[in-house]
């Protein structure tokens, strides 16, 4: 016994930084690579760069274009966020506290959409969407985004809005506050590690979404970042330098932004685990 | 829909001179909008509904439709023609393929991304400083936009360039174009997907693992035990609800499976590497084949209907035996 936990300690160190090692090692290769020429790039993947070339990140970082793409992304997301946090919490809200006729089917339709999910829906909501005449527009992103994300936000948001103490709903009721109240100064306030969550599960989605405004989306002026990114590559399919510094300045806001969230990030996924 | 109050009554006992007939009408409206459960009613549920119903149920709806059809996207859907979508969906070789890949994908992931992530979570289970560094790590593939993921490893597996080139440089070889050649183009395309979604799964199962109590391992341990014996014969049993929910995570994340294949391969070398979905996307939207592509819309949603119902029954099962 006394000899087997330290082996059993040493073979653990070496699979779990060998894992490490692989799961960092693209990234790590991207980040030098943007800093690299093409010929240390055909012989030296792995490696520091034998001269550091700065000039791929700076040419991206001082183009106009990089940031309207963020920008567009970024504006996009904001509104999927409020649109989703908004609508789903106040449909949960029904669901969770009024009785009605009705209710559980309405429950139950709501969460159909946990059935199938967005990219095999794509070809009919780019119909609905071209129907509409939001071809082109932030909307044409923003609403089918917010429709997707209902079923599982409600379904979250529901659960927890069920656990909080009936107690106080009563007596905020006896003392002759609406509902509307309610909802606004007791149930929202109550809620906000879930709302969080909600928050943070579709921010991460509409974010990295490339499908919907891959089909809903034409004008450049309108790109999401992921498109702007696979139109850079196409432009300069062979100059990797410049690709992995423009691939490596994306990763940046999105790995910053989850060391910050992690909480509610793996939040989101297990509590979507236990609720299915 | 007929709404009643909950627990409190709007018209309150408390306050009789609102509860009788003399009372004028608009300040009973004016109480009830605000304690009622009507308008709070009215005014919460049809915005999702709405959205819901519009951009979610009609669209999905519509394409039953529009599968009958062969229709090019312009003007109303004409020229019915039964049943012709779906047998020419069924004997595109093209599509039996992509659908053998997701399958592949499903395999992979049962059959090595599960199990290693599985014992990377035993392995990091103890919350101890190290170990949640080493989650952290673990987990910033998945965190990564797919559409990045792809295009770092396009230029790792890239020939000229990137590892494959380095490291058949050291070995004095003609880096081979991995991604350009049909069967190996495939199997560079499963090495991303494990590599990108094993640490969702390595989340789920520590999520899983702690609720596995201590005090049970800590009185096997008592009794003897053999660490071998602890892992095989009382937590896999008991984490088996989640390897369950992971296998049908990857059933479903599989058939979602686009934003990775189009910087990796686009669905080439021959179409070999697409996925349903990928399919869909280069035969249904960008040819504007409307009605073909929602034909196979249509059986997208089979699938992941049978699968839902699947995974519900088995679970239903699960808790029962319980």
């Amino acid at each position: 016994m006394r000899i087997r936990i330290p082996l059993y300690a040493y073979y653990r160190w070496l699979l779990l930084f060998l894992a490490a090692g692989l799961c960092l090692l693209p990234i790590w290769a991207a980040v030098i690579g943007g800093f690299k020429s093409s010929g240390d790039l055909r012989t030296n993947a792995l490696g520091l760069p034998r001269e550091w070339i700065t000039d791929n990140y700076l040419s991206i970082l001082v183009a106009p274009r990089f940031w309207q793409m963020l920008g567009n992304s970024a504006f996009i997301a904001l509104f999927t966020v409020l649109f989703t946090v908004l609508v789903s919490s106040m449909a949960a809200f029904t669901l969770a506290h009024l009785r009605f006729a009705g209710k559980r089917w309405i429950a139950g339709y709501l969460t159909l959409g946990l059935t199938f999910p967005f990219a095999t829906a794509v070809l009919p909501v780019f119909i609905r969407v071209r129907d509409f005449g939001l071809l082109d527009t932030y909307w044409g992103v923003i609403l089918p985004q917010v429709a997707f994300n209902l079923s599982f936000s409600i379904v979250l948001l529901r659960g927890f809005f069920q656990e909080l103490p009936k107690e106080l709903f009563e007596a905020a009721l006896m003392d002759g506050c609406g509902y509307l109240k309610i909802f606004w100064r007791i149930t929202l306030p109550l809620s906000r590690p879930i709302l969080a969550t909600v928050a943070v599960l579709s921010l991460v989605g509409s974010w990295n979404n490339f499908l919907l405004p891959l089909v809903t989306i034409n004008s450049d002026s309108l790109y999401s970042w992921p498109l702007g990114i696979m139109q850079f590559q196409g432009q300069y399919s062979t100059d990797w330098g410049r690709v992995l510094a423009f691939v490596t300045l994306t990763m940046i806001p999105a790995i910053a932004f989850y060391l910050a969230a992690q909480k509610h990030i793996i939040a989101g996924l297990t509590a979507g685990a236990v609720k299915g | 829909m007929k709404a009643r109050v909950g627990s409190a009554q709007s018209v309150s006992p408390q306050r009789p001179e609102l509860a009788g007939g003399a009372s004028p009408f608009w300040p009973k409206l004016g109480r009830t909008l605000r304690t009622g459960p009507w308008p709070t009613l009215l005014l919460f549920l049809p915005p999702a509904l709405l959205v819901f119903t519009v951009f979610v149920v009609w669209p999905v709806l519509q394409s039953v439709y529009y599968g009958f059809f062969n229709w090019n996207g312009y003007g109303a859907p004409q020229n019915w023609v039964g049943f012709s979508n779906f047998e020419r969906a069924f004997n595109d070789p093209i599509l039996r393929n992509s659908l053998f890949n997701n399958l592949l994908v499903v395999a992979v992931s049962a059959g090595i991304q599960i199990p290693i992530a599985l014992w990377l979570a035993l392995m990091v289970s103890d919350a101890r400083r190290s170990n949640l560094i080493f989650r952290a790590i673990f987990f910033i593939p998945y965190i990564l936009a797919e559409i990045v993921v792809g295009l770092i490893w396009k230029y790792l597996y890239d020939g000229n360039y990137g590892l494959v080139a380095t490291v058949c440089h050291w070995f004095g070889w003609r880096a081979p174009f991995v991604l350009a050649l049909p069967g190996w183009a495939m199997a560079a395309l499963l090495v991303v997907v494990v590599w990108k979604y094993i640490g969702f799964h390595l989340a789920l199962f520590i999520a899983g693992r702690q609720n596995v109590s201590n005090d049970v391992i800590e009185s096997a341990r008592i009794d003897g035990a053999s660490r071998w014996q602890i892992t095989r014969h009382i937590i896999l049993p008991m984490m088996k609800p989640v390897i369950l929910l992971s296998l049908f995570f990857s059933v479903l994340g599989s058939f979602q499976l686009f934003d990775l294949i189009i910087p990796l391969t686009g669905g080439d070398p021959l179409n070999s590497t697409h996925s349903m979905v990928s399919y869909l996307y280069t035969f249904g939207i960008k040819r504007m084949r409307l009605g073909y592509g929602s034909a196979v819309a249509l059986m997208l949603f089979i699938i992941c209907v049978v699968v839902m119902v699947c995974y519900k029954r088995f679970l239903l099962r699960e808790d029962r035996a319980r």
